[in-house]
Formats: C-alpha cells, sequence, structure tokens
C-alpha cells in the first residue's frame, strides 16, 4: 500500500473504535467495579470490597434465579435440538432416494418456511401473543377449548409449577424452526454416498440417523447447544413480559436478568446489581468453556 | 449374536455381482422390513409435521380473528370467525394506544441503527482485515470479545453512561447504542468476508490511482454484498427485536417507545377494564408487517439469522 495509509486506517477506525469505546467497553469495566461499591445512582461510590457478593450469597431471589437458568440450560436445548433435529431428519433424509438424491417428505419446503417464521418475531411480540394464548379464562386459546369441552382450566402462568414450563414452551416454540433450518444446512453437506452404502449394508432409517447422520452433524450440534445454552442465561424480556410480576408467581420464573433490572431500575441498588451482572459473566463464561470441553471430540473428516 | 448377524455383517464385503441366492431371499426380507418400518416412521413424522405446523400457525391466525372481535365475542366465542370485520379496534389501536407512533419510532430507530452499524462495521472490518498495521490484531480482539458478554452485565453502567451524555430519552442515544453492541459480529463476520475478496482488483485500483477511501466505496463494498445483506438482515431483526436497551434507555419518554415496548406496555397494563380486541388489533399490527417480510425475502433472512452459526 502507498502513501496515506496511516491517515485512512486512523480515519476508518476512530468512529467506530470511539462508539465502542464509551458505550460497550466502559460499561462493561465500570460493571466490575460498581460490583464492588454500594452506588445507589447519585454521589461518589463507596467501595465496600465483597459485600455484595456476600449479600448475593444469602439472596434467595438471586438463588432462585440460578436454579431456574440450571432448568433451563438443561431443558431448552434439550427439547430444541430433539424436535428440531427429528423435523430436519424429516425434511431432508426422510423422503428417501430419488435420482440418486436423498429428497425430505412431501410438503418439505412449505414446513421449513412455517416454522422459522417465529423467529422473525420479537421475543416481546411473542411473550405478548402467549399471554392471550395462557389466558386462565375462557378468552385464552388453549383455556377457551379446555373450557368449551368441560375440562378444568389450566393456569399456565399462575400455577407456580407450571409458570417455569409454560415458558420454557414459547422459548422451544420460537426455538425450533431456526434449528431445523441450521441442521438442514448440516445435513445437506453429508454426502450422498455415505447414506447409500450404509442402505446397501442393510441399515434402517433409525439407524442411518443415529449411525450416520448424528455423528456427521456433531459440530453443528454443538453450535447448537452453545446457542441455546447462551439464550438460556438471558430470557428477560419473556420473563419481563409474560410471567406475572416480572418473574412470579412468588418469583416462580424469575431468572438473573429480571433481578439486575429489578434491583437497579426499581430498587436503585445500582452496586449490588452490578454485583449480579458479574456474577451472570462467570455464569455464562463458565458454562461455555464446559460445553465445549465436554463436548470436544474428533470431528469426523468427509 | 446368531449367524444371521454374521451374515449381515459380512455381506457388504461381497459385491453386487457375487451374491447368492441366499442372499437374495434374506435381501428381500429385510427391504420388506424396512418399507414397513419407513412407512410407520415416516406416517408419524408427517403427523408431527402438521402438528407443529399447526401450533405455529393457530396462535397467530387465532390474533388475527380476535382482532376483528368484540370484547364479548373474544369471551364467548374465541374459535369462531368474527361476526364482523370491525375496522375501528386497528383504529383503536393504532391511534388511541398510540400503536402507529410506535411504529414510526420503531422504523426511525432501526433504520438509523442499522444505517450507522453496516456503515462504520464495514469500515472498521474492512480496515481489520485489509490493512497491516500497529494495533490491527488488538483493535481486532476487541470488538471480537464483544460477543462472549451478556449486554445485561453492561446494562447499570450503560445507563449512566448514556445519562452523563445527555442522551437518555432520546433516539440518538439508543441509535448509538445499538451501533456500538451491533459492532462485534458486524466486524467479526465482515472482516472474515472482506479477507476472501481476490486483492487483484484492489491492486489494479490503486495502480489506476484510486484513493484508498475511493477503493472502499466503490470497489469493495459491491463486491462485497453478498456478506453485507446477510449481516444487515441479521442486524434489522436483531434490532427490531429489541426491548430491554430501550425500556431502560428511553423508559421516561412514552413519546419516543419502539413497537416491542409499545406493545409489552400496553399489555402488561392491560387490567381488567383492557381493551382486548384493540390488543390483539396491536399485536397483528406488530406481526403483520413481519409476516410480509418474510414472505417476500424468505430465502435472504433464512441464510443471514443462521449466518453466524454456520460461518
Amino acid at each position: 500500500m502507498r502513501q496515506g495509509k496511516y491517515p485512512f486506517v486512523i480515519g476508518f477506525l476512530f468512529l467506530p473504535v470511539t462508539l465502542y469505546s464509551i458505550f460497550v467497553i466502559a460499561p462493561y469495566a465500570q460493571a466490575f467495579q460498581l460490583a464492588f461499591t454500594n452506588w445507589r445512582g447519585i454521589g461518589a461510590p463507596e467501595f465496600i470490597g465483597f459485600e455484595n457478593f456476600q449479600r448475593l450469597f444469602n439472596d434467595t431471589a438471586f438463588w432462585k434465579a440460578v436454579q431456574h437458568h440450571g432448568i433451563i440450560l438443561l431443558a431448552l436445548p434439550l427439547i430444541t435440538i430433539v424436535i428440531a433435529l427429528f423435523f430436519a431428519f424429516m425434511l431432508n433424509v426422510g423422503g428417501g432416494s430419488k435420482g440418486g438424491q436423498r429428497v425430505g417428505v412431501r410438503g418439505s419446503a412449505f414446513y421449513r418456511v412455517v416454522f422459522f417464521f417465529p423467529q422473525v418475531l420479537a421475543v416481546a411480540i411473542i411473550a405478548v401473543l402467549f399471554q392471550m394464548v395462557y389466558r386462565p379464562d375462557e378468552s385464552g386459546l388453549i383455556n377457551g377449548v379446555l373450557t368449551k369441552i368441560g375440562l378444568d382450566p389450566i393456569y399456565f402462568m399462575i400455577n407456580p409449577s407450571l409458570a417455569l414450563w409454560s415458558i420454557i414452551g414459547v422459548l422451544v416454540w420460537q426455538g425450533v424452526g431456526f434449528y431445523v433450518v441450521l441442521f438442514s444446512a448440516g445435513m445437506a453437506s453429508i454426502p450422498t454416498e455415505i447414506y447409500e452404502a450404509a442402505e446397501i449394508d442393510g441399515a434402517t432409517r433409525v439407524t442411518l440417523f443415529f449411525r450416520v447422520t448424528l455423528p456427521l452433524l456433531w459440530d453443528t450440534l454443538q453450535v447448537a447447544w452453545v446457542y441455546l445454552g447462551i439464550a438460556a442465561f438471558d430470557c428477560f424480556a419473556i420473563v419481563a413480559v409474560l410471567s406475572i410480576d416480572s418473574g412470579g408467581p412468588d418469583g416462580a420464573t424469575t431468572v438473573l436478568a429480571m433481578e439486575i433490572y429489578r434491583n437497579a431500575f426499581t430498587y436503585g441498588r445500582a452496586g449490588y446489581a452490578s454485583a449480579m451482572g458479574v456474577a451472570l459473566f462467570f455464569l455464562t463464561i463458565t458454562f461455555a468453556a464446559l460445553t465445549l470441553r465436554v463436548s470436544k471430540r474428533e470431528s469426523i473428516e468427509y | 449374536m446368531g449367524p444371521q448377524m454374521t451374515t449381515q455383517t459380512e455381506r457388504p464385503r461381497t459385491g453386487p455381482g457375487e451374491r447368492g441366492p441366499a442372499a437374495g431371499t434374506g435381501r428381500k426380507a429385510r427391504a420388506r422390513r424396512v418399507k414397513s418400518e419407513v412407512r410407520l416412521l415416516s406416517s408419524l413424522g408427517h403427523v408431527a409435521l402438521v402438528v407443529w405446523a399447526v401450533i405455529v400457525i393457530v396462535p397467530i391466525l387465532w390474533t388475527f380473528l380476535a382482532s376483528f372481535k368484540n370484547t364479548p365475542e373474544i369471551f364467548s366465542s374465541p374459535w369462531t370467525l368474527p361476526a364482523e370485520l370491525r375496522w375501528e379496534n386497528w383504529g383503536r389501536a393504532w391511534t388511541q394506544a398510540r400503536v402507529g407512533r410506535f411504529f414510526v419510532n420503531s422504523v426511525i430507530v432501526v433504520s438509523c441503527g442499522v444505517f450507522g452499524t453496516m456503515l462504520l462495521g464495514s469500515m472498521a472490518a474492512y480496515v481489520l482485515a485489509r490493512y497491516k498495521f500497529v494495533g490491527n490484531r488488538v483493535i481486532y480482539y476487541l470488538f471480537v470479545s464483544g460477543l462472549a458478554f451478556p449486554v445485561f452485565l453492561a446494562l447499570v453502567p450503560l445507563f449512566f453512561v448514556v445519562d452523563n451524555l445527555g442522551l437518555l430519552n432520546s433516539h440518538t442515544g439508543l441509535v448509538l447504542v445499538y451501533i456500538a453492541y451491533s459492532l462485534p459480529f458486524t466486524v467479526f463476520f465482515l472482516a472474515a468476508f472482506f479477507k476472501t475478496l481476490p486483492t487483484s482488483v484492489a491492486e489494479a485500483g490503486m495502480i489506476d490511482g484510486c484513493s484508498h477511501t475511493r477503493l472502499f466505496f466503490q470497489v469493495m463494498l459491491p463486491m462485497a454484498k453478498p456478506g453485507l445483506i446477510s449481516v444487515g438482515i441479521f442486524n434489522i431483526i436483531g434490532q427490531w427485536s429489541q426491548y430491554q436497551l430501550p425500556l431502560v434507555l428511553l423508559s421516561n419518554a412514552e413519546d419516543k417507545w419502539v413497537l416491542t415496548q409499545g406493545i409489552a406496555d400496553i399489555s402488561v397494563n392491560a387490567g381488567y377494564e383492557a381493551d382486548w380486541s384493540g390488543l390483539f388489533a396491536a399485536l397483528t399490527m406488530a406481526i403483520l408487517p413481519m409476516i410480509l417480510v418474510y414472505a417476500i425475502f424468505q430465502r435472504q433472512i433464512q441464510s443471514g439469522l443462521t449466518a453466524g452459526a454456520v460461518k
């Protein structure tokens, strides 16, 4: 490159880096500092050491939220991936082979388009939609039917032992289509000859799925697991809008993001909320590192 | 492990031409078994596919229908077609519930946000991908590390940063924050894309006396169009769906609220004397444009949103 390289480089980087430093890097750095203060938003922050973290340790709302993340972290990826894998297999391989090409069942294109659609909607909008679907009286989509046929209504968001699962259900409803498309891309890149060879060897479709598709899809599955795991650590919009009393009933659906928001903007405890943020950060990082470690295995070249 | 097992496992070693008659009958039996298994699996699978399609479509369709009903109808006959098309529900939601206002706000914020993100993101990505200079890697990893941090960690300090700049409760502040938080993925994705573009075109441009800036805008950007479209769609949908940032940064300026925030607020504060049909109409207005956009750009949206995962 010729003269004027440095002015050009600096000119192009100046705005993006400035913006990024002010709004992203500075707040992240401050969050770690504020976590060790009792700052309430005004005046000078006072350093209090690990006091916030000690308090966090005895905070039942915090532990409830962590427990909910644990449940979501196990259930959401498992349910979503199993359903999505099954559908992706049906849509790509399930129709047998035609003219040497693996094809999906009839109407595959239609299903793929429909299943993916919820991904385009904002979570907040979906949460409002399911508020209507889950309504406890006959105006709700599900309970309207149940009362019509003479059954007792199900109190999706009111029953504490059902509320969190109702939320997970919505997340699965939204997520499945995305992973169907993701897995379809992975399955499309598996060479047809491998399936043919396996079929000549007498492999049934179930064997094909477990012995051919699944191992060759391992990398994509790992990506899906990490994505869904990271999603499990957020859940703010859905809990804030769909649940009763933002995380209720009685904390039965609360998540860390909800508690951070409540502490910071309702109770004004900026320092304590930052400590929660730091805890959330370490949980996320631990999860990502563990997943990559545990699921690491030799990828199959083909 | 019976004797049949052995023949099965040994089968593949014999080529198609060398098959004995015994192998032929075994094959037929297996073919029959495979066929019935296929039929069972595919009919079961078909049912599952249809059921899931119904689960996805019905809540949305039901919302559309309910948006034309009045409140007694919503309660007494949630499953029937509306007696008449009550467009006044839509009118009420658009003006009284200010869905129109929220909609326009969302369009303004997202168009400015995505334009800024694409411009600044592609500039940074281009320089980082194709120019060697001191600190290049440091800046690159600074951007990419942003992908690993949950936004909620920064939320509290971010509120005060925006407040100190006097940008709280303003669209300008929200747009700048959107741009900043969209940069990590945009830079990460586009830098990888710019690296794949051939150097020969850029060199030819330089020989012709093209300046660095002109080279970027007139040669490199047009060449990067497929990548720009993917990451652009990703950002449009991401920023359009954003809920927590506007909730925190626009909390006291109701006339500036974006669509997600506005609709969620209508529903959360609905209470007992709620205008249910109005709420259904508002919800429909938020969903319908997405269906239209999705119907037109379905292919690009699917590849744009999954681009990050497939790489």
